[in-house]
């Protein structure tokens, strides 16, 4: 029997492994000493940095879908059949279906979901867009907003970190296009001591937000909604009354990692270079799942990617490890409506975000289309 | 019986320290201690700021070779 590589998890990360690895293996593919399979939830793939452009009629919802089975290699079997339990010292995964599969090497790549209702009141009396329903309801909600207070709040730990900052400023292009924005006030909550977690983007924000007249308060981390009262309230002992509160929700792990005992709140510690279980040689992990201490973004999903598929090939056809992950994070920065910037950086390399343009808010929008071949593993 | 975490947030620009340990709290269970990695010497000002905004406690803060551990333990 060949070598088993099993994928638990049919995202972003689970599926450039799985294309990166046909691309690398195809002759382990053809004689049978390698086979891989991907574990899935849906049939669907989304597309989720799209998500950002629906509140605002900025993306058609096909845009943000692909059939899974079309996104991922033909060679490569994909079950929708969603994890219940991995078993490290067995080997085996089972699944809702109730299979059993083992393995010889074996990625987690089951990603992150928001936890509104892990904050009293947010699921009531909020409105988010990092998913498709979420995102449906804040438009709904824009389309009827008429003027008053905004509040963006924004809780630990999400992913996609630039986000909070564009939906922002989009709000304020988007109501000023409106007419709407004079009897607007929009306030930014953040849970640290700045705007961003990057100090120069944090920077940059500030004197944004100070120019364009919009508030914000840091060290502002949820305790309470209250959707009767329109209010929320911080555990730094901080209230705001709102008339519309777009929130970046808290984020955990799958259930299935808390089910399995392989980490707390769903992130599995990781090697942070080698992206293999802490204590494993043949568990990698990828993307959102890991407990690695970096952004929990697309980019960092794909670079995380790239590093397994070259390691894991490696090991299969040489017998040696390839390469370490060195952090690397890449993020396009929506400024507004027209505008864009972006910023990278890794584990030693300080990030640097350039001006804002409209040339990086076009090659943004042409990468919401091109990820797809990122998706692939083409780009 | 309360517990000790490490989190190794060295080199992490982002979220950075004080998120993870914000995140990490969530986590963990009132009285239990989070010991935070930063190889940011902003880490030393800005976690105490916020442990007494918040309302948790402090522990030791320790110059290392190029990095600093904050000891914070929940309190609430």
């Amino acid at each position: 029997m060949g070598k088993r590589i099993l994928i638990v998890g049919g995202g972003l990360a689970g599926t450039i492994v799985a294309n990166g690895l046909c691309r690398q293996l195809g002759q382990e593919l053809r004689d049978g000493s390698v086979s891989i399979t991907v574990l899935g939830t849906s049939d669907t793939h989304l597309y989720q940095p799209g998500l950002l452009y629906v509140p605002f009629g900025r993306i058609r919802e096909s845009e943000l879908f692909r059939e899974q089975r079309k996104v991922l290699d033909r060679r490569v079997p994909y079950l929708i059949d969603p994890a219940t339990n991995i078993d490290l010292e067995a080997k085996e995964v089972t699944t809702e279906s109730g299979k059993t599969l083992g393995y010889d090497y074996l990625v987690i790549a089951t990603g992150s979901r928001i936890m509104p209702q892990n904050v009293p009141g947010m699921a009531e009396g909020a409105h988010w867009f990092y998913d498709l329903e979420g995102a449906r309801r804040m438009r709904d909600a824009l389309d009827a907003f008429e003027g008053g207070k905004i509040v963006v709040n924004v809780n630990a730990p999400h992913k996609c970190p630039v986000a909070p900052l564009e939906i922002t400023f989009m709000l304020y292009d988007y109501l000023t296009a409106k007419g709407l924005m004079k009897k607007t006030e929009i306030t930014y909550t953040y849970p640290i001591g700045r705007l961003h977690a990057l100090e120069p983007v944090g920077e940059w924000a500030q004197g944004e937000m100070d120019r364009l007249g919009l508030k914000y308060e840091t060290f502002f981390n949820t305790k309470e909604v209250d959707s009767k009262a329109k209010t929320i309230s911080s555990e730094e002992g901080t209230t705001f009354d709102y008339d519309l509160l777009v929130t970046i929700p808290p984020h955990q792990g799958a259930q299935v990692i808390e089910d399995s005992g392989l980490g707390t709140g769903g992130w599995v510690p990781t090697d942070r270079e080698k992206l293999l279980h802490d204590g494993s040689t043949d568990v990698f992990v990828v993307g959102d799942t890991t407990n690695i201490p970096i952004s929990k973004a697309g980019s960092t999903a794909h670079f995380e990617a790239d590093t397994v598929v070259d390691n894991l090939s490696s090991l299969i056809t040489e017998g040696r490890w390839a390469r370490n992950y060195d952090g690397k994070v890449f993020c396009f920065v929506e400024t507004g409506m027209d505008t864009g910037t972006y910023v990278w950086f890794n584990y030693t390399t300080p990030p640097n975000p350039g001006p804002p343009s409209q040339m990086v808010h076009w090659f943004k929008l042409a990468y919401n289309r091109l990820y797809w071949l990122s998706a692939r593993g083409l780009l | 019986m309360a517990e000790r975490k490490r989190i190794d947030a060295r080199g992490a620009f982002c979220p950075g320290p004080l998120m993870e340990l914000i995140a990490n709290l969530k986590l963990v269970d009132v009285g239990d201690e989070l010991e935070v990695w930063s190889s940011d010497k902003g880490s030393v000002k800005e976690i105490p700021e916020w442990v007494a905004k918040v309302g948790h406690e402090m522990g030791e803060t320790t110059e290392h070779d190029g990095y600093w551990s904050v000891v914070v333990r929940k309190a609430k």
